[in-house]
């Protein structure tokens, strides 16, 4: 709260001291704000750029009026398709990410946020302590049935016994969780692509939706994360984790810009129901709000 | 897409070559780029505003060395800046002179807790230490158990309550059995928590009251963006941690933020995690970061041979 009231105050300032278009130094201060909620250099140069040239060819004279120009750009900026597809039978969800961002705990949301009345997890880290009890718990918070093995397992092969289940059991929607690894690993991507062409063998089509998770608190590096997971995994959405926080997921913007890979959750908390569709004018507006 | 600072140096100073004084244009540019490396490290903005400043007065003027274009010898002014700030040598570990040596762990959701703890009990033993780890995560499914299996993987034994006793008493019950046992280094694993939960912020303050550890550390991940100041603040505010565990540098971020936060806080980094096998973890050797930061290792090298 203290951050967003800090920055938001910042642009507060610039914007009190908006006096014409082409005042330099309010165009610095708005720069400021961007970076410090992590949008990045060549997102923030490119935002900046946009509402520079059509404040001036609108002649906006009104800080009231840039702001929500502001928010105007960033909305479109980050606006995507949120929907998961989740039409087949079994719709087969893989959970990826670089570890602690929050797979296994989204996974445990989803059962609950999903629109579906069968649900089925799959255990697919076997590497991290305790991975498996953590989703286990999930399972019995929600109801959920859960297919794992023990500890050290491979994990491709606890996903072909969970897509089998899925379809004996008529599961509308699987959802496996994947080891964290970091996106420099070759080794453990090339696993993750393993796990794919596994279940896309059993099930074509499989899996249906890849959904990378993206901490809120990650710096420019999240756009390597997305990067990666995009060209290996074949990630068809983001989710943003830990919203709750103070920081604001400005890197939600450059993955937008940048990468382009839709943002379709957002994760605000520990509890079952912190999970939301991401909505781009919401996300936009708390970012340079209350203004 | 990700450009290193040595090309867009290049780039900057295209033509610029030779000794004499570095003039006021040659330093902008260079300090503009320098700027920029530093922002897509994740450095707090503000660091950079006050940093940049400092190496803009130093640059100006000053010499250009004959082995050494005129923005090598800027970045290796910026290099020097950065080790300095970094804290200059790494801060080895103290233990206590009689009973167990208590340290408690502390930081935000997922940056590595419960793995540090583990990996500083078997950097601990290395040295001759008998440690000891007590779960007091109460709250994140599974917790406990994956202190378990780490201790067991590694031999070290876990205190634990389940998770309906409160953090500060199992912390308090924890410490005893230890020493009752005659371990002499404590670890004690919290909740991961955000900031803003005042009511969590105030838990952790509560275990450290009731640990009195010798020695508190945040655990942060270098991933961190520009929050990274705020919440090493707020931390320090209630956790009183007086040294930095930093984890995940064995991906590819350059990890800005922990420069923003050692200059902000004064608390130096300790501890480099850089794997997930338990043996990955060392002290911090703050030199070798400033390279890190800016992206360009062997620009460096050849700097320092210069
Ligand atoms: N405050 C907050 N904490 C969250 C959120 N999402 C996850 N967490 C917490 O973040 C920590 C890590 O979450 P996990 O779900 O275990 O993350 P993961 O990506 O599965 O981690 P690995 O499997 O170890 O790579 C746990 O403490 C979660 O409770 C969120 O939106 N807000
Ligand atoms: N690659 C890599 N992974 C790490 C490192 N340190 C921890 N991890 C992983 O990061 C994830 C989170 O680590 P934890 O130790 O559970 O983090 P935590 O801070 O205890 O999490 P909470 O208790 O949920 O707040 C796990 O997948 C760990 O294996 C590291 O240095 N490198
Ligand atoms: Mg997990
Ligand atoms: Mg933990």
């Amino acid at each position: 709260k203290r951050s967003r009231e800090s920055v938001v105050g910042q642009l507060n300032a610039a914007v009190a001291e908006f006096r014409d278009a082409d005042d330099e130094e309010f165009w610095e201060r708005v720069e400021e704000v961007l970076i410090a909620s992590d949008v990045g250099v060549p997102t923030t140069a490119k935002l900046v750029g946009q509402l520079e040239q059509e404040a001036l060819e609108r002649n906006l004279t009104s800080g009231k009026e840039l702001r929500e120009l502001l928010i105007e750009k960033a909305t479109g900026m980050l606006e995507g398709p949120v929907e998961l597809d989740i039409s087949h039978e079994p719709t087969v969800i893989l959970m990826v990410g670089v570890n602690g961002t929050g797979k296994t705990t989204t996974i445990g949301k989803l059962a609950r946020f999903l629109p579906v009345e069968r649900v089925m997890f799959a255990a697919g880290d076997t590497f991290r302590a305790a991975a498996i009890e953590q989703l286990q718990t999930w399972g019995e918070r929600t109801g959920t049935p859960v297919i794992a093995r023990q500890r050290g397992a491979d994990s491709a092969a606890v996903a072909h016994e969970a897509v089998e289940a899925a379809r004996q059991s008529g599961t509308e929607v699987l959802l496996i969780d994947t080891a964290g690894r970091l996106h420099t690993k070759s080794n453990l991507m090339a696993e993750l692509e393993k796990v794919r062409r596994v279940i896309g063998r059993q099930l074509p089509g499989a899996p249906h939706e890849v959904l990378l998770s993206i901490d809120a608190t990650t710096g420019q590096n999240g756009l390597r994360q997305a990067k990666m997971f995009k060209d290996t995994a074949g990630v068809t959405g983001v989710v943003l984790t830990k919203l709750d926080g103070t920081a604001k997921g400005g890197i939600a913007l450059a993955i937008r810009n940048e990468v382009d890979l839709p943002i379709k959750l957002i994760s605000v908390g520990e509890k079952v129901e912190d999970l939301h569709p991401f909505d781009a004018r919401q996300f936009a507006e708390a970012l340079f709000g209350d203004l | 897409m990700f450009e290193t600072l040595g090309e867009r140096l290049n780039k900057a100073l295209d033509g610029v070559r030779g000794s004499g004084n570095l003039t006021e244009d040659q330093v902008k540019k260079v300090t503009k780029e320098i700027r920029l490396a530093l922002l897509e490290a994740d450095v707090n903005f503000r660091v950079v505003k006050e940093f940049v400043a400092n190496v803009r007065e130093r640059a100006t003027g000053a010499e250009v060395s004959k082995a050494l274009s005129p923005g090598q010898q800027v970045v290796k002014i910026v290099n020097e800046e950065l080790a300095d700030l970094m804290g200059g040598t790494a801060h080895k570990l103290s233990y206590a002179k009689s009973g167990p040596t208590v340290v408690m762990l502390a930081g935000l959701n997922g940056h590595g807790k419960t793995t540090a703890a583990g990996k500083l009990a078997l950097f601990t033993r290395k040295q001759g230490k008998n440690p000891y780890m007590i779960a007091c995560d109460t709250y994140r499914p599974a917790a406990i158990e994956q202190l378990k299996q780490i201790g067991k993987e590694l031999g070290v034994p876990v205190y634990e309550e389940g998770t309906d006793a409160k953090p500060e008493e199992i912390a308090e019950r924890g410490i005893k059995a230890a020493r009752d046992g005659g371990y002499d280094f404590v670890i004690v694993d919290t909740a991961g928590r955000q900031v803003v939960d005042l009511e969590m912020m105030d838990e952790i303050k509560r275990v450290r009251e009731a640990a009195r550890p010798h020695s508190v550390m945040l655990v942060l991940d270098v991933v961190t963006g520009q929050n990274a100041v705020e919440v090493a603040e707020a931390f320090r505010e209630y956790a009183d941690y007086d040294g930095i565990i930093l984890t995940k540098l064995d991906g590819d971020a350059r990890g800005g933020a922990a420069l923003s936060v050692v200059k902000v806080t004064e608390r130096p980094i300790r501890f480099a995690s850089e794997g997930e096998k338990m043996s990955e973890f060392d002290y911090f050797y703050p030199d070798r970061m400033a390279g890190r930061i800016l992206g360009m290792g062997d620009v460096l090298t050849l700097i320092e041979k210069a």
